[in-house]
């Protein structure tokens, strides 16, 4: 069916949502997604900062929506006219959602691992205003381990419920969950708990601010000073495919491989994750393209192998790696 | 006196036992359903009727029973929702505890319609008594034979089931209402789906108000056509107002709809008039989230015609002049009340009861209930009013379920109307802090334009 | 904040786990979870009125339910009480319709007289004083709920006083 966001005219199969129609797309028309994440089922919906205009239903209805609707769980119909950056209304509700989201986070960008590949940064960045007009004091939590692996600065959390969904599909039971309700909730294991499963990292990898973040790279580096290589091995548990953030010889940390919208398409488990930082373990396959445009790529390197370390050429053919 | 359609035989000794209510009548509509009309006749009927949901959105009852999906196969449930926690609206405890045989005949005529063989009543937590009030009627109803197998030798069967909440204003909200019923935080789904295609577990279901279920064994003895001829409009039938606040008897009153305001509120059947003789200065006419109205747009439309009680006169002139009748939570406010101190504590409540699930009203309410809060205890600066207004209107429409907006219209209904009051405590903080600012200019002017 | 275990270890009666299998039966095959709030109620009620962390994962285990399930809900909603609290509970309406009834002047007269705040429990553990929102009385404001029913129309010190002398009578009597 044919369905038309920013003037942009795109052909999609029936049951698309908005979101992935205008991600078929790219650039500008597609929103921001801080909550919907393509791999979780479930997801969507909470965050509101992919509110868009539907200026016509379908070509059977075409009286406009009365309210805006969430696009990445708002199903095209034949012959609707969606406006996204093309709607002033949008617009300006994006810019509260932002102010609503930042009202109660600690904007500590400076000392948090997340910035430079942090949703919530890059949206503020978009839609945000310079200042905030919210003069009272910010909600706070205990920073508090979740397992071996994973800190949790609850203060960060815009509770988009990923980590639990990813919680409850990749893992044979959670041990967190949101407690409480309003702006009171939290994403807790209301008792001390560690959260110990093969695939409890990824909860990092889709978290989109630096609420869960790897104990392993916390404070070590900027994720800007880093060059992600593709790299692979063999894992009898996940496809092992993921990117190691590398600074000359080091890997400094481990993570999935995600797309341009920040998604991973593949789950790792925590065995590539936390235990396999020596490179030698690793077949490197080049650079990654960070297709999102994010200070990581901005200063960096050009595409292609251009950057990738003199002494990792020879080794980009899934050779094995045996020493440097 | 009004016609009488929930609370005819209320007055009867012994009306809340089997025996008696028996004796008036009841369950007389169950025998009718199943052995003289098939399923679709009595949806059909509740359509011609007219009825309205009575939870507060007004959505035609009939209507809401027809999307339901009978194709799948899938088992449909009917929900009732008593969930009655809308600040204002006490009438479904009424109903439920004086005259509980109502509902219990209502949710069996409702699901013969639906085709339904269990039932949910969602019943909030804090009515313990009531909880048992309704368990001790379904068992009085089970032993009579109008529950449990093969219900009067028709083959249908029937059971139904009191589920307490434990809580939480938001599972009025139907679909919150179905998580919290599968035992779940009470998060509002994202619609569409509908509960009438995917409901409770997953099937169809139909959630309607205490209140409306009550009211279909009446339309089933005496036909749609019949309750579609009382009340006025598109507004039909008869609707149970709780009434409170500054008024001489509070309580809750059965109207027939397109009564008077000036009348409810004045007459001794009704309201009493404000007490200790004040004068009226707003009132929220369908529960707290309503928008408040200033006596005089309350009392009078826009255009000078006199208010009636019901869904399109109190609606008259949209959000800019007029309100709602909602769940018909009356509360009336007099001279002495601040309208600030009220948002505030609206405001409050709102914040209190956000699930957290999407960020407008989690944020939101929070924080138009401190910039209230400031302006209320004399720290407010004349830039709050704009902000407060922006805030609401950030989060009116852009949430997942209608809470933000119920959230936001009392607030920018107290701007809109109210603003010289708002001005005032801000710039006599002082006096604002020592008395009540008292009636609106335009208020006063309008009374004593009536005495003339 | 994390929550801790209080050493309160929840026994529950035969009599108890049989009336929590019932309730659980009430729900259609599989769907046993539907009854997680009803069951909360009725632990809350065997375990002194609250829900230790100990109680909830009693709850789980009864309803085959993992710990955060019971965790997730039991925090969501206000009537569980996830502290001790005393004898009798005194659950107090704050909201609007109260509120210009008296409702404020009820809250300020129970802090006075029972010397507690919003939260605390009387040194002889008789009385717990809790806000709550609106609980469906507005008519008959100002209110509040203890235990199973609604005291209404507590518009006065006398009528206030008397009501909780009752109370703590009762209260001392069971002892």
């Amino acid at each position: 069916m044919k369905v038309t966001i920013d003037g942009v005219e795109i052909e999609v199969e029936p049951g698309t949502t908005i979101m992935n129609a205008a991600r078929k797309v790219g650039g500008d028309i597609v929103p921001p997604a801080m909550c919907y994440y393509t791999s979780l089922p479930g997801s969507g919906g909470k965050c509101r900062a992919c509110l868009v205009k539907v200026a016509q239903g379908s070509t059977a209805d075409p009286r406009p929506m009365p309210k805006l609707v969430a696009s990445c769980c708002t199903n095209v119909q034949e012959g609707m006219v969606v406006q996204n950056i093309t709607s002033p209304e949008v617009l300006e509700t994006r810019k509260g959602i932002v102010e609503f989201l930042l009202i109660n986070h600690p904007l500590d960008c400076p000392v948090c691992d997340q910035a430079g590949e942090c949703d919530l940064q890059n949206f503020a960045f978009d839609h945000g205003r310079q200042q905030t007009r919210y003069d009272f004091e910010r909600r706070t939590f205990d920073v508090i381990n979740i397992g071996e692996d994973i800190k949790l600065h609850m203060t960060r959390c815009i509770l988009c419920y990923r980590c639990t969904m990813v919680a409850d599909q990749l893992t044979d039971g959670r041990e967190h969950g949101i407690l409480w309700r309003g702006d009171k909730s939290e994403i807790s294991t209301y008792i001390q708990k560690a959260v110990e499963n093969d695939f409890s990292g990824n909860m990092i990898d889709v978290c989109p601010v630096g609420a869960l973040t790897d104990k392993h790279f916390r404070f070590r580096n900027r994720v800007w000073f880093l060059n992600p290589m593709d790299s692979h091995r063999d894992c009898k548990k996940c496809s092992g495919k993921v990117v190691l953030w590398m600074r000359g010889n080091e890997v400094y940390r481990i993570t999935g491989r995600k797309d341009q919208y920040n998604e991973l398409k593949e789950f790792i488990c925590n065995d590539c994750r936390f235990e396999n930082y020596d490179v030698k373990n690793w077949i490197i396959e080049g650079p990654r393209e960070i297709a999102n445009e994010s200070v990581i790529n901005s200063n960096h390197y050009e595409h292609g192998t251009k950057a990738l370390p003199k002494e990792l050429f020879s080794k980009i053919n899934n050779e094995k790696w045996e020493n440097v | 006196m009004g016609k009488k359609i929930l609370l005819e035989h209320i007055d009867k000794p012994g009306i809340k036992s089997y025996e008696v209510y028996r004796q008036n009548g009841g369950y007389n509509s169950v025998e009718k359903a199943l052995k003289e009309m098939k399923p679709s006749d009595i949806v059909e009927e509740v359509k011609k009727s007219g009825l309205r949901g009575r939870g507060g959105a007004g959505f035609p009852a009939g209507m809401k029973w027809s999307f339901i999906d009978k194709k799948s196969g899938n088992p449909r449930y009917l929900v009732c929702n008593a969930d009655e926690s809308e600040p204002g609206t006490f009438k479904d405890r009424y109903l439920m505890e004086f005259i509980p045989h109502l509902l219990i005949e209502g949710m069996i005529t409702s699901s013969i319609a639906l085709e339904s063989n269990l039932g949910f009543i969602y019943i909030r937590g804090e009515y313990k008594w009531i909880k048992k009030i309704l368990e001790q009627a379904i068992s009085e109803a089970r032993a009579a034979g109008w529950l449990g197998h093969n219900i009067l030798g028709t083959g249908y069967s029937l059971e139904l089931v009191v589920h307490p909440g434990a809580g939480a204003y938001i599972c009025g909200e139907e679909t919150a209402l179905l998580e919290s019923l599968e035992g779940k935080r009470g998060n509002p789904r994202i619609k569409p789906p509908f509960p009438a295609v995917k409901g409770l577990y997953g099937n169809p279901t139909v959630v309607n108000n205490v209140e409306t279920i009550a009211t279909v064994p009446w339309i089933i003895n005496n036909g749609g056509d019949a309750y579609a001829k009382i009340g006025i409009g598109r507004s039909t039938g008869t609707k149970l107002i709780s009434a409170c606040g500054n008024i001489n008897k509070p309580g809750v009153y059965e109207i027939e709809l397109g009564l008077p305001v000036e009348e409810f509120l004045n007459s001794d059947e009704y309201c009493g008039g404000v007490h200790n003789g004040k004068m009226l200065k707003a009132v929220v006419a369908g529960g707290s989230s309503v928008p408040i109205l200033p006596a005089e747009l309350f009392l009078k439309t826009k255009k000078g015609e006199s208010r009636l009680m019901s869904y399109e006169s109190l609606s008259d002139g949209g959000f800019e002049s007029g309100t709602m009748l909602g769940s018909g939570g009356f509360i009336v406010y007099d001279e002495d009340q601040c309208i600030v101190r009220n948002t505030w504590n609206f405001s409050r409540f709102y914040h209190h009861e956000s699930c957290g699930q999407c960020s407008p009203c989690r944020e939101g309410t929070g924080w138009m209930e401190k910039v209230l809060h400031n302006l209320e205890s004399g720290h407010g600066k004349m830039s709050d009013i704009d902000l407060l207004w922006d805030i609401q209107k950030k989060i009116d429409g852009n949430t997942i379920c209608p809470l933000g907006d119920a959230a936001a219209w009392p607030v920018a209904s107290a701007i809109r109307h109210f603003r010289e009051e708002f001005e005032w405590h801000i710039e006599y903080t002082h006096e604002a802090q020592k008395r009540n600012y008292g009636l609106l200019k335009s208020t006063k002017e309008f009374f004593a334009a009536s005495v003339v | 904040m994390l929550a801790v275990k209080t050493n309160n270890p929840t026994t529950l009666t035969e009599e108890i786990q049989i009336k929590i299998r019932e309730v659980m039966e009430q729900y259609p095959a599989g769907k046993s979870k539907s009854a997680l709030l009803p069951v909360l109620h009725i632990v809350q009620d065997e375990n002194a009125g609250w829900l230790s962390v100990e109680a909830m994962e009693k709850v789980a285990e009864l309803m085959g339910l993992r710990p955060i399930e019971v965790y997730e809900v039991a925090t969501f909603y206000s009537m569980y009480n996830l502290k001790p609290v005393g004898k009798f509970l005194l659950e107090v309406c704050r909201t609007g319709p109260c509120a210009i009834m008296k409702g404020e002047w009820l809250i300020d007269y129970l802090k006075k007289k029972l010397k507690i705040d919003i939260g605390e429990t009387t040194v002889d553990g008789v009385f717990t004083l809790k806000t709550v929102e609106c609980l469906g009385a507005c008519g008959y404001a100002p209110m509040m709920q203890i235990g199973e029913y609604y005291y209404e129309h507590l518009n006065s010190e006398e009528k206030v006083d008397k009501l909780l002398e009752d109370f703590r009578m009762k209260g001392f009597n069971k002892n």
